[in-house]
């Protein structure tokens, strides 16, 4: 039975997780978007009812196009992200289904439907249903978008530290025994924080960025100027929380996944006083086994990410040689340690299985013991070489940098256009060409810095689906290699025509601009 | 103990239902797919084609979300299938998606100015997502009463016997059959619907005369269908949970399930009424539509409820028949149970406001002012 388990074609694996991240990353260039625009939308909407300004009106409907050409395709790759859990990795979905079907069905029920609902009024109903229905259907397809995320994010979470749950020998699966737990773990409420937070800064770069073009082209300045007011406000708040629940997020990472942490901040050595890179070059011929300076170039600050991590310049940051060879006096079991461990949880599992097949109630109950003990090392089972459970440095670490310092050049973007249009200097202002610049760049940069932070968090964690309880390489279907291969170009394919065409479609409508003013009032 | 134990069958009988009614919704919801095959036997002109494009656009979001909800349900409380179906049958449902995605994007993309392909590529998606959207629904359901070959180990790890991996169930003429009865249930669905919702002569008459044509086909695949399945064996569970071959399985269920079966008839007649009634009344009826989605949501659920109730295996494995999945050892613990039933509570609010809305948008009819006025957003 082990060997059956470990079994299994690598790049059957890598073209696993390749089609898996192509389709988590082609999502997430449409849902932030989504998420943040939304709020946007609903916040103008409300002052158009409020003070009946049919220019109001004209903005709100104007953003509320551009944002139907964009959630179109979050929805199409949304649908293959969904199934892609069974299709794809059908023993994950058998080892923790109990627990993270859950989620995903209450996304849903409770969420899904209510965005669903409401966007055709949104869309459709101007002219059918009264301003405040129109403006209730509107704020509610924004609230959904983000309940959406917050199933999906609990249900991500989970997978990063699985809490709430037992496993059940008799079904080989894990079971879920606290909801609560699950949906309120501190892993869960900062990942849903950051997460949404995150999509509301890309939302408010967004327009802030197409606003920019309109005013670089000296069109529809009206239009521009009272949605930069709008969207810095709401980006500035977007910006804070995200960096807040970032830190949050930092402090959960270095708590339940010491090596994601390593990986993001190239820590090999543990120690306290550890360093907070600023701006560093990977040494690439480091590897953990070898003495090389991590680092070509480094610019650093010591003792931060000891203090970020517990306000306390003097806790220890594990390191990834830490991890990998054990180190007694911090209390961390080496690899080599932890497979024994694994190792004799499934075994004790096979044992269990056969005990009750004999009606051996000794040895069942025997085997159970050991399991319970053993469990939260059962993933190392599958560990084959020590330095599997190290994820792609170079990936995690980049990606990390660059989120950082994005977001903090988003807040300072979020603080010159608020002020320049609350003070009515954006377009009369030395600089203005150079700073409408500025916020059409922030729309590449937000996707970027977004994305960054999914590789952060998903590659970060290799080699497990389920932190110390499942590798990839045990989750994935059994399925040959190539017809994995094949759906990965026919998706690839098939999102890539789908991205262009979104593009072009969103430059031509920019290009084209709002719909002519009316000159009647209210509707 | 034996609380907790019926108490658990009880929720899997329960959610087995649920699953049940989001399948029936999903097939009635599919109007829309039988809808975008007839874009161009029904939509002659330009603005005919905008006509039903339109009045479909109101409501493709719903299909689709149910469609995942659907997939959502399944995994949360029959999470074996999730794995065993999803993973194994890999070609046939991911044929199944690729149909939705590009459906997804047509409707936002088709008129906008900058799409590249022009209108009739993404009418060509939207055709595509209508055919194999039902069809391959139809046969990976059809598996479901007929079998797929995988086999499980005994950690319910899920290998599959056959290198087309789901695919090959379209050789089976009894998957087939149904798949192309849903097909032709979704068309005629889908001329009730513009019927009753789209304001304009050329498209009514043009609707009612293909309602026979769609009729006919469907009445032929549904009751081969039902004729086989009424006489093949089927896969039955005994006391010890062992799955065995029972003779007439699928017609033994309805006969010792009145109710499921009196669900089954009065579906059907619901169907061939909303039919009949619009094609043979004198006056223009409207509302054919209606008789006929309560007739199918009816139909599909009783079909389902046949398959999982009285000691069935609602999925079968013609490798390995005692790997078969039923809904007892297929489901999520009690615990996981417990949790989604309670948030199954809020179904009712879901479906009311579904109701609020649907109302409110479909008041008046779509004319051809409406999809003409250039301020209105319109696909």
């Amino acid at each position: 039975m082990t060997q059956l388990l470990l079994n299994i074609d690598l790049s059957l694996v890598d073209w696993s997780r390749a089609q898996f991240a192509l389709t988590a990353m082609y999502h997430w260039l449409f849902v932030p978007l989504t998420l943040g625009i939304l709020f946007i939308i609903a916040i103008m909407e409300t002052i158009y009812v409020k003070t009946n300004d049919p220019e109001w009106k004209r903005i709100t409907r104007f953003w509320m196009k551009l944002f139907g050409i964009n959630f179109a395709i979050g929805v199409a790759t949304g649908l293959i992200l969904e199934f892609e859990f069974g299709t794809n990795w059908s023993n994950y979905s058998w080892f923790v289904g109990d627990i993270f079907g859950a989620p995903l069905a209450i996304e849903g029920i409770m969420a899904f439907f209510m965005e669903s609902t409401f966007i055709a009024i949104m869309f459709f109903g101007w002219n059918k249903v009264s301003k405040k229905f129109h403006l209730t259907a509107t704020w509610l397809t924004a609230i959904g978008a983000s309940l959406s995320a917050l199933w999906i994010l609990v249900a991500n979470a989970w997978m990063q530290n699985p809490v709430g749950m037992q496993f059940n020998p008799i079904t080989a699966r894990n079971e879920m025994m606290n909801f609560w737990e699950v949906l309120f773990s501190p892993v869960a409420i900062n990942k849903f924080l950051h997460t949404v937070f995150s999509g509301y800064t890309l939302g408010a770069l967004f327009v802030i960025g197409i606003s920019s073009f309109y005013l670089l082209k000296k069109r529809e300045i009206l239009l521009a100027k009272r949605s930069i007011i709008i969207a810095s406000v709401f980006g500035m708040i977007g910006i804070l929380m995200t960096i807040f629940t970032g830190h949050g997020s930092a402090v959960q990472v270095a708590k339940h996944q010491p090596m994601k942490l390593a990986a993001m901040e190239g820590l090999y050595e543990g120690g306290k006083e550890a360093e907070l890179m600023a701006f560093a070059i990977l040494n690439p011929k480091k590897t953990f086994d070898n003495e090389e300076n991590p680092f070509l170039i480094k610019f650093g600050f010591k003792g931060m990410l000891s203090y970020l991590i517990d306000f306390n310049t003097q806790t220890y940051v594990a390191g990834i040689n830490d991890l990998i060879h054990g180190n007694p006096e911090q209390n961390i079991l080496s690899v080599a340690d932890r497979k024994i461990l694994g190792d004799s949880a499934l075994n004790a599992l096979l044992d269990y299985k056969k005990a009750v097949e004999n009606d051996d109630e000794v040895l069942a109950n025997n085997s159970l013991k050991i399991i319970d003990r053993n469990f939260s090392h059962f993933g190392y089972s599958y560990v084959q070489k020590p330095e599997d459970i190290i994820p792609h440095i170079p990936l995690v670490f980049y990606s990390f940098h660059l989120m950082v310092i994005f977001g903090s050049l988003f807040v300072l973007i979020f603080l010159i256009f608020g002020w320049l249009t609350i003070k009515n200097k954006i377009d009369n202002f030395k600089y203005s060409k150079l700073i409408y610049i500025l916020g059409l760049l922030g729309i590449p940069m937000a996707y970027i810095a977004s994305e960054s932070g999914w590789i952060v968090a998903e590659v970060g964690r290799q080699p497990w689906v389920i932190q110390d309880l499942m590798t990839t390489s045990a989750a994935v279907t059994n399925i040959s290699s190539a017809s994995v291969q094949l759906t990965f170009w026919i998706f690839a394919f098939i999102f890539t025509i789908l991205l262009i065409v979104e593009i072009s479609i969103m430059s031509r409508f920019v290009k084209i601009g709002p719909e002519k003013p009316k000159n009647e009032g209210g509707k | 103990m034996i609380t907790l134990e019926i108490s658990h069958l009880f929720l899997q009988q329960y959610w087995w239902f649920l699953v049940s009614f989001l399948a029936a919704s999903l097939v009635f919801l599919m109007f829309v797919q039988g809808g975008q095959t007839l874009i161009f036997s029904i939509g002659k002109t330009n603005l005919e084609r905008n006509l039903i494009i339109n009045t479909l656009g109101r409501k493709w979001e719903l299909t689709f979300t149910t469609l995942v909800v659907f997939g959502g349900a399944f995994f949360a409380s029959f999470p074996l299938f999730y794995a065993t179906s999803f993973g194994g049958a890999y070609w046939a449902w991911t044929a199944l998606l690729l149909a939705f995605t590009i459906q997804a994007i047509s409707y936002e993309y088709r008129t906008k100015k900058g799409n590249l392909f022009g209108p009739k590529f993404f009418e060509a998606l939207m055709f595509i997502n209508g055919l194999f959207g039902t069809l391959l629904i139809g046969i990976i359901v059809g598996t479901m009463f007929n079998g797929a070959e995988f086999s499980l180990n005994s950690l319910n790890n899920m290998s599959w016997h056959n290198s087309a991996r789901g695919l090959e169930a379209v050789l089976n003429w009894h998957n087939l059959s149904l798949g192309l009865a849903i097909f032709f249930l979704a068309r005629i669905s889908g001329l009730l619907y513009f019927i009753m919702t789209v304001d304009d002569e050329n498209v009514y008459a043009n609707s009612k005369k293909r309602l026979l044509y769609n009729a006919l086909p469907f009445l032929v695949f549904f009751i081969a269908f039902i004729i086989k399945l009424l006489i093949i064996s089927g896969f039955a569970i005994d006391n010890q949970g062992k799955v065995f071959m029972e003779n007439y399985k699928y017609l033994n269920n309805f006969l010792q399930m009145p109710i499921v079966l009196i669900m089954f008839l009065l579906g059907l007649i619901g169907v061939l009424f909303g039919i009949i009634k619009t094609y043979f009344s004198k006056t223009k009826f409207d509302k054919g539509f209606w008789f006929t989605s309560v007739g199918i949501v009816l139909t599909v659920l009783a079909l389902f409820l046949n398959l999982g109730y009285n000691n069935t295996a609602f999925y079968p494995s013609s490798y390995d028949i005692q790997s078969s999945l039923t809904i007892q050892n297929a489901s999520s613990s009690l615990f996981t149970l417990q949790v989604m039933s309670i948030v199954s509570l809020f179904i009712p609010v879901v479906i009311a406001y579904i109701i609020v809305v649907w109302r409110a948008m479909n008041k008046t009819k779509i004319s051809k002012q409406e999809v003409e006025d250039k301020n209105e957003i319109t696909y």
